[in-house]
């Protein structure tokens, strides 16, 4: 029988009182050896290479801690060794070859091989395996390995398919593990090779990694890490305001600018590959094109980026940013109200007679991003568009998106952390691309030929053709690039990655 | 008696459950946001979507689809949810117990601070002292959850900084679990420490989610008490000499407790739909916080899951309540 005194009850009660009153043991950075992250969105699967989460590239940091990729992607988007150690094609591009890392180990201690290559890649070009872009990894196959040189043939030619090797479902399973336990198995201990391994993971709570001693790149600069998952702004703000968390990212800028001169905090706001632009969908008075320019020269984005985002961003005249392959600083589209006027009114619009539209935009899905849609507006109506505006979530633009159905403008981010033409401007706007919003005939006929041109600077060049094109044409606003603020206890030193995905292994370290 | 009101509660919360699976299923298809557009890549062809639908099941016709799920909620089986790549039972039961322990203790706390602003507020009717109270308490009743949230953590997380923000327990003390209940489990096995831990990670989204409710409190039974106090058997009571305290707790509160209890119950239900903003702000592993996430990925499995879970957590509180009441009036059981 379960007895417990006075005395006892009192000695707990007292114990219980004086644990929840203790003062908080907040350290300086990484405390014990553990950097606690207050990120900014849950991890909600272990599996990067299905699902929704596969896909998504604000958890690719979390990912790149655990797996890696084939191919590895510096700060800079630059490409370097992965998984793999070198890659290419033959001559005429019929075949692929890859050489594997060797004196690799999965985080259970088991080799890794050149089989979990080609399974990982035949897992992912499965159409109907849960993939979301199997058909680039359908691209390749019939596979052999000799030695720690893989083989392959291309099925169907794609100029970017090492690159995806960096990219979203980019990552290389243990397919030994994987077939034993299952993929229920795997989201309960995932494995990979990454530098860091899963400790423990409490889902919209945190995900705590330790380091992997046996780490190909080397030792990681902490011994533990913790991602707490803090998707409310406000509160991403306090936990690195109160010193408990040692750094944080994607905090209003206003919030940015205050924090990042108090003593003990640091921070960096840098260029992501995060492109802010509005689609325009053909029909109705956006077949006229000098609507289409009269709205782009009506937007003074550097006045939206000075004054609305406190000087975070770059203005862009193309779906191309400085960092991309194919940006081509000659393409301008200037701020001329004046031209914008003069263009309306040679469709007959004007201030008293406007043109009238829908815009649709997300409100906190980006920075600003509702705000910007009512300063545009604003612009618009000085010239004489006049545009209704409408708010509706990602889920929905996705969905508008994809049947075509958008309003005849609509705000979106688009994200293109590899920097290639084909994922940035060829599916924004080739119109086969279930996310193109414009579609035209002249346009497609220019892209079409890209997507399988195997002499890369004709191919590059013929890019930037394309995207002078469009912007002559108006057939898509660019507006900007965002820039990704993040927070830092001053003791650490952190080195901002193109791509957004803020990697503790390699990326963040004690100063 | 008590069985077949039990049996006859029991058969009306089937039917309500139902329709709310009829209703949630309709809702979630006709409402614009489609998980495979969430996810498909833009190079992805026509033939790439349709296997992306079939491998989660979304190709089928509606009733078909809808065959399939109410089928395998009679087995016990609320389908996989397409982002975490689990079964839904198993997440649902992951994070259930997190709310509930949030939420009975938010609840606590509500009744114990509302219930003592309230007898005191009547022991001191007629005074400043109420009028104090009664302004201290408009403040709290004006407040949403989600305002008490903010200022707590601007108070105890930045200003003052004494309480852990985010999260249910410190990730280092997270071991050594059997069940998902943590708090309950710490304290019976005699871990004071790490209930000391994760009671501190509860007190900001406590106090969020019990202010509003405390205030609530104190107005309705504040008013009943002071009624009650009037009354002939107060009157007799205090001819034969009892203390004001006593008059209060002895013979006003019981029977003015009635109509409290039952807005309480009502209330409950508000504060259980309150963890859903108040989990997302403390990052706090609830189902709260997971309904948000699952809403923002168009997750339908799991959407379903959780709105048929909301829907029996009420209608069982909502039978909690009748019975309990109809225990302490005895002349309501038969209505």
């Amino acid at each position: 029988m379960f007895h417990i005194t006075r005395r006892q009850a009192l000695a707990a009660s007292g114990g219980l009182l004086a644990t929840v009153l203790a003062p908080q043991r907040y350290a300086g950075a990484a405390a014990g050896g553990t950097l606690n992250i207050a990120y900014n969105v849950p991890l909600p699967s272990f599996d990067p290479q299905t699902g929704p989460s596969s896909v998504n590239p604000t958890i690719q940091a979390m990912y790149r801690s655990i797996f890696d990729q084939y191919v590895g992607q510096k700060p800079n988007l630059a490409f370097e060794p992965g998984l793999l150690t070198a890659w290419g094609w033959n001559d005429d591009k019929t075949k692929v070859w890859m050489d594997v890392r060797e004196n690799v180990v999965w985080h259970d201690g088991t080799p890794f091989t050149p089989e979990d290559v080609v399974w990982s890649i035949e897992r992912e070009g499965k159409q109907g395996g849960g993939n979301p872009v199997s058909f680039i990894w359908a691209g390749i196959g019939n596979f052999k390995i000799d030695g720690k040189r893989i083989t392959g043939d291309v099925k169907q030619y794609d100029p970017v398919i090492f690159k995806w090797m960096a990219f979203l479902t980019g990552f290389v399973l243990p397919k030994a593990y994987f077939e034993k336990v299952g993929a229920e198995g795997f989201e309960k201990k995932p494995i990979g090779t990454g530098p860091y391994m899963v400790d423990a993971y409490e889902g919209n709570a945190y995900l705590r990694l330790k380091a992997n001693p046996k780490y190909w790149g080397g030792k990681p600069p902490f011994e533990t890490v913790v991602f707490k998952f803090v998707p409310d702004a406000t509160s991403r703000v306090a936990e690195i305001e109160s010193g408990s968390s040692d750094i944080t990212l994607e905090v209003p800028y206003e919030e940015y600018d205050r924090l990042r001169v108090k003593a003990g905090l640091k921070g960096v706001c840098h260029p992501i590959s995060d492109i802010a632009q509005i689609f325009i969908t053909n029909g109705g008075v956006m077949d006229d094109k000098n609507v289409r320019l009269a709205m782009c020269h009506a937007v003074d984005k550097d006045a939206i980026v000075k004054r609305l985002l406190r000087g975070y961003g770059v203005p862009i005249a193309t779906l191309e940013a400085p960092e991309y392959e194919a940006f081509d600083p000659s393409i301008k589209v200037a701020h001329d109200p004046k031209l914008a006027a003069e263009l309306l009114a040679k469709s007959g619009f004007s201030k008293t007679k406007p043109v009238k539209f829908t815009i649709q935009t997300t409100r906190g899905y980006k920075p600003k991003d509702y705000e910007m849609i009512q300063a545009i507006v604003g612009m618009w109506r000085n010239v004489g568009i006049e545009a209704n505006i409408e708010t509706y979530d990602i889920a929905k633009h996705f969905e508008l998106r994809m049947s075509h159905k958008l309003a005849p403008a609509a705000f979106y981010n688009w994200g293109n952390a590899i920097g290639d033409p084909t994922t940035s401007t060829g599916f924004a706007m080739f119109s086969k691309s279930p996310h193109s919003a414009w579609h035209s005939d002249d346009l497609d006929a220019k892209i079409g030929p890209l997507w399988g041109e195997k002499d890369e600077a004709k191919r590059i060049a013929g890019w930037k053709a394309v995207d002078r094109y469009i912007a002559e044409q108006g057939y898509i606003l660019p507006l900007l690039q965002y820039a990704q603020p993040i927070l830092y206890k001053s003791d650490l030193k952190v080195t901002p990655n193109g791509s957004g995905a803020l990697q503790p292994a390699t990326l963040v370290s004690k100063a | 008696m008590l069985l077949a009101v039990i049996a006859n509660r029991a058969a009306m919360a089937l039917v309500t459950l139902a329709g709310v699976a009829v209703v949630v299923f309709i809702l979630l298809r006709v409402v614009p946001g489609d998980p495979v557009a969430m996810m498909i890549s833009p190079g992805a062809s026509a033939a790439d979507i349709a296997a992306l639908k079939a491998h989660y099941g979304l190709d089928a016709p509606l009733l078909v689809q809808f065959g399939i799920w109410t089928k395998g909620i009679v087995e016990g089986d609320f389908g996989t949810s397409i982002t975490l790549h689990r079964h839904v039972t198993s997440v649902l039961a992951d994070r259930l117990p997190a709310t509930i322990e949030l939420a009975v203790m938010a609840l606590f706390v509500a009744v114990t601070l509302g219930g003592g602003i309230a007898i005191v507020g009547t022991l001191l009717r007629r005074t400043p002292g109420e009028a104090v109270i009664d302004g201290l308490n408009s403040v709290m009743l004006a407040v949403p959850d989600f305002i008490w949230a903010l200022a707590l953590v601007l108070l105890f997380a930045v200003a003052l900084p004494v309480l852990p923000l985010t999260g249910q327990i410190d990730p280092a003390l997270a071991e050594g679990f059997s069940t998902r209940f943590y708090l309950t489990e710490s304290v019976l096995t005699g871990r004071f420490a790490v209930a000391g831990n994760i009671l501190s990670h509860m007190i900001m989204p406590t106090l969020a989610l019990a202010l509003p409710l405390a205030a609530v409190i104190v107005r309705l039974l504040k008013q009943s008490l002071k009624e009650a106090m009037l009354q002939d058997y107060v009157l007799l009571a205090r001819i034969k000499g009892f203390g004001e305290l006593r008059l209060v707790l002895q013979e006003a509160l019981r029977n003015a407790i009635g109509p409290t209890l039952a807005l309480t119950g009502v209330q409950f239900t508000f504060l259980i739909g309150g963890t859903v903003i108040v989990e997302r702000i403390f990052a706090y592993p609830g189902i709260g916080n997971l309904a948000i996430d699952a809403i923002i990925n168009r997750d339908f499995p799991l959407i379903q899951g959780l709105v048929l879970l909301f829907g029996l957590i009420f209608i069982l509180i909502n039978i909690g309540i009748d019975l309990t009441v109809a225990a302490l009036k005895p002349r309501l059981r038969h209505a």
